[in-house]
């Protein structure tokens, strides 16, 4: 909304370089020329950058040498990105994510030596390796694999639950596909059925739904940051640990931010309520949808390692805590009459990304990209907030938070903290 | 070896004894008698023992910062008999201060504990013990420098007997030394669990025993940090004779608990051929590499 007034001034060259470009082609040559007494400007850059590399290049092989060894013991960290749990057997696969060479030399699991095969030869940072260990687990046990190196430290790594990982075969895909279409399309489809009494209602209303979106919103984006910062602590750091999640919220805010322009930008002559209420819905739309990406991964690992044991009870929850996000993106619809397809195009934008994170979710049981891509959930949301915050205010007293809308909002943390209760199992 | 038939290193594999320096195989039934010699008709024993610090594989791959007496976790059996004159001439080759605390009975200046007598015997000096071996029985020896916990798990200890006045019956004879390597050097417990200095080193190699024949165990517990341990034998049962101090056995049985300090001598005569399993009943520090085999074989005497 108030977003396009900013790119419509931005005609004016901003610096002085453009504005000698602007005088026609025969500057420009007059410059290469040297005919204004200047360097070119991309000599400058070629020279700089070339001294940058030298320099570098220099430190990197014999600044190094200048300085003395690095003082006490290696430091040996392992991140495991994966187990695999077969019949009488566990897989680990192991990242190296410190900054010295790490070799397992014995492996014990709850208190037992175990024989194993893999990792034979030192793991060099940011290097990956498998360990296959002998081991008889029992189902629905928890295990604790140490891992024993060759300066005697041990590396833990804690197994809560022990389940045969599922086989990532096509019908295992499909039956994720189908839980992410449970838990993400068709809730949010059932929620936009309150479009049409939400068009019946008065500007004051919708003020209230959308501050009740806020809410939700707000909650949802709370929610994904502490899950991706959790998941963060996970991963060894060795990839930026917590950063990610905020690297990943950065990045897609920006993104968003940028397809906002370009959709503003597109149609500068339709600046009616109509059209900017539908780039708003499908703002909400991207937001819920890569919100919905991290709840995907969620379901989908939480499958992997055999925590869905509750399935159906946990569908439901997921079911119901999404359906009030159809509700969200309906909301800035209510004085438009958007075609059925549109709809069902903005429920596939919002519920769709559920079957992709439950398929990477189930397949790659990696902590550092859960956690970015929670970063890109929470960042979209943030985004999608900006955009709707304007729209609380009434139009008439000019008021952001008058008594209704503040209670929207409060409504819709709580009723996210409600439904959020359900999937707590 | 693995899963289901039990605790094992990778590959079922050992230690490079040879780099080591040492081979619990041969440790097991090695008794240093010292040099001996005679002053005033009494029999003297003269030992050196040196401390020395040095890495020890203590399972494949895994080295251990060890301090050692003579090179070697437990250190050498020293053997006496009750009367005998005893002088150890203890060498500090290591890079830090430590004693020599012997167990027994003597004279405070010989107890090998800072500030008494001679004290801490720093890098470089040296100091020799000298006491009547008494009594008779199974001691410890270790040294005695603060923190006591870390000098001990580190390795510094060993073993000396004192036969009593003419001899036990004969009998094959061997040292079984209970102790452990806290690897992490958290002081919480430890990650590898041993007799005589490598864990699982009798379960690759059985220890050989003839059928019908008196086997007497030597048996210490010096086990550091988690420091109940204890002896199970499987398919027989044994006399054992706490701290060896009285030549009846205190009681017939298949499993010994002891502290940390503790001794007996355990006797046995294997009735079956065939392999059986002997561990610390504490069956977590058998799975962590406590246990081995005795493999009974029919002899000249069976
Ligand atoms: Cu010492």
């Amino acid at each position: 909304m108030s977003t396009t007034e900013e790119s419509r001034d931005a005609e004016v060259p901003r610096n002085p370089d453009a504005r000698v470009d602007a005088e026609g082609p025969k500057s420009r040559a007059g410059t290469r020329t040297g005919g204004s007494g200047r360097v070119p400007l991309w000599v400058l850059v070629v020279g700089l950058v070339a001294v940058l590399v030298a320099a570098l290049g220099g430190l990197a092989a014999y600044g190094g040498q200048t300085l003395p060894e690095r003082l006490g013991p290696p430091v040996e960290e392992l991140a495991v990105e994966r187990t695999v749990i077969a019949p009488g057997s566990i897989e680990l696969v192991l990242r190296n994510t410190g900054p010295d060479p790490v070799a397992v030399a014995q492996v014990f699991v709850n208190d037992s030596y175990v024989d194993f095969t893999g990792a034979d030869e030192p793991i060099g940072r940011l290097a990956a390796d498998t360990l296959v260990l002998n081991y008889p687990w029992q189902d629905g046990q928890p295990y604790t694999v140490s891992m024993l190196t060759s300066t005697g430290l041990v590396i833990e790594h804690v197994v809560d639950a022990a389940v045969a990982t599922p086989e990532p075969g096509f019908e295992f895909l499909g039956l994720m596909a189908l839980v992410g279409t449970y838990v993400g399309v068709l809730p949010v489809l059932l929620g936009m059925l309150v479009l049409p009494i939400l068009r019946r209602t008065s500007g004051r209303v919708v003020r209230v739904l959308l501050a009740l979106t806020v809410g939700l919103l707000a909650y949802l984006a709370l929610d994904a940051l502490l899950e991706g910062l959790e998941l963060a602590a996970l991963s060894g750091g060795a990839f930026g640990g917590p950063v990610l999640v905020f690297l990943g919220a950065g990045l897609a805010f920006l993104a968003l931010t940028t397809i906002d322009k370009v959709l503003a930008g597109r149609r500068p002559d339709e600046r009616d309520a109509g059209s900017a209420g539908m780039r708003l819905a499908v703002m909400i739309a991207i937001g819920i949808g890569l919100h919905n990406l991290g709840e995907g991964l969620v379901i989908g690992s939480a499958y992997a390692v055999g925590e869905l044991a509750l399935g159906a009870a946990l569908i439901v929850g997921f079911a119901a805590h999404n359906t009030t996000e159809g509700l969200a993106i309906v909301a800035p619809l209510t004085t438009r009459r958007p075609s059925l397809w549109s709809l069902v195009g903005l429920g596939l934008i919002a519920g769709a990304p559920a079957i992709l994170g439950a398929v990477i979710g189930a397949s790659v049981d990696n902590a550092g990209l859960s956690a970015l891509l929670f970063g890109v959930g929470v960042g979209a949301i943030v985004q999608v907030i900006i955009q709707i915050v304007p729209g609380l205010r009434d139009r008439t007293s000019g008021r952001l938070l008058d008594p209704a809308t503040l209670g929207g909002l409060g409504a819709g943390v709580v009723i996210m903290y409600l439904t959020g209760l359900l999937v707590a199992a | 070896m693995g899963g289901a038939n039990g605790a094992t290193f990778r590959g079922g594999a050992g230690v490079d004894h040879a780099a080591n320096g040492f081979d619990p195989r041969t440790l097991l039934r090695e008794f240093d008698y010292g040099t001996v010699s005679t002053e005033n008709g009494r029999t003297v024993r003269d030992w050196t023992i040196r401390a020395e610090d040095r890495d020890i594989e203590v399972a494949p791959g895994v080295v251990f910062p060890a301090w050692t007496f003579n090179g070697s976790i437990p250190g050498p059996t020293l053997r006496a008999t009750a009367g005998d004159l005893m002088r150890v001439r203890f060498v500090n080759d290591s890079e830090h201060p430590h004693t020599m605390h012997f167990h027994g009975i003597h004279p405070a200046d010989m107890d090998g504990v800072p500030m008494v007598g001679r004290g801490i015997i720093s890098p470089g000096e040296e100091f020799t013990y000298v006491f009547d071996a008494e009594p008779f029985g199974l001691h410890l020896y270790h040294c005695h420098v603060g923190p006591l916990a870390e000098h001990i798990a580190r390795g510094m200890y060993g073993t000396f007997i004192v036969d009593p006045p003419g001899g036990r019956p004969p009998a094959d004879e061997m040292i079984m030394v209970q102790h452990g390597y806290n690897t992490t050097f958290d002081g919480e417990g430890n990650q590898l669990y041993a007799v005589n200095g490598i864990p699982f080193v009798y379960m690759n190699d059985p220890i050989q025993v003839r059928r019908g024949e008196l086997v007497r165990i030597y048996l210490v517990n010096i086990l550091e940090y988690d420091p109940i341990n204890s002896f199970h034998l499987h398919g027989n049962f044994f006399d054992y004779y706490p701290t060896g101090t009285r030549l009846e056995p205190s009681e017939f049985t298949d499993t010994v608990i002891q502290a940390q300090g503790q001794r007996g001598i355990c006797e046995i005569r294997f009735p079956y051929p065939g392999k059986f399993m002997f561990h610390a009943h504490k069956s977590e520090f058998a799975d962590l590499g406590w246990m081995g085999f005795f493999d009974v074989v029919d002899g000249a005497e069976s």
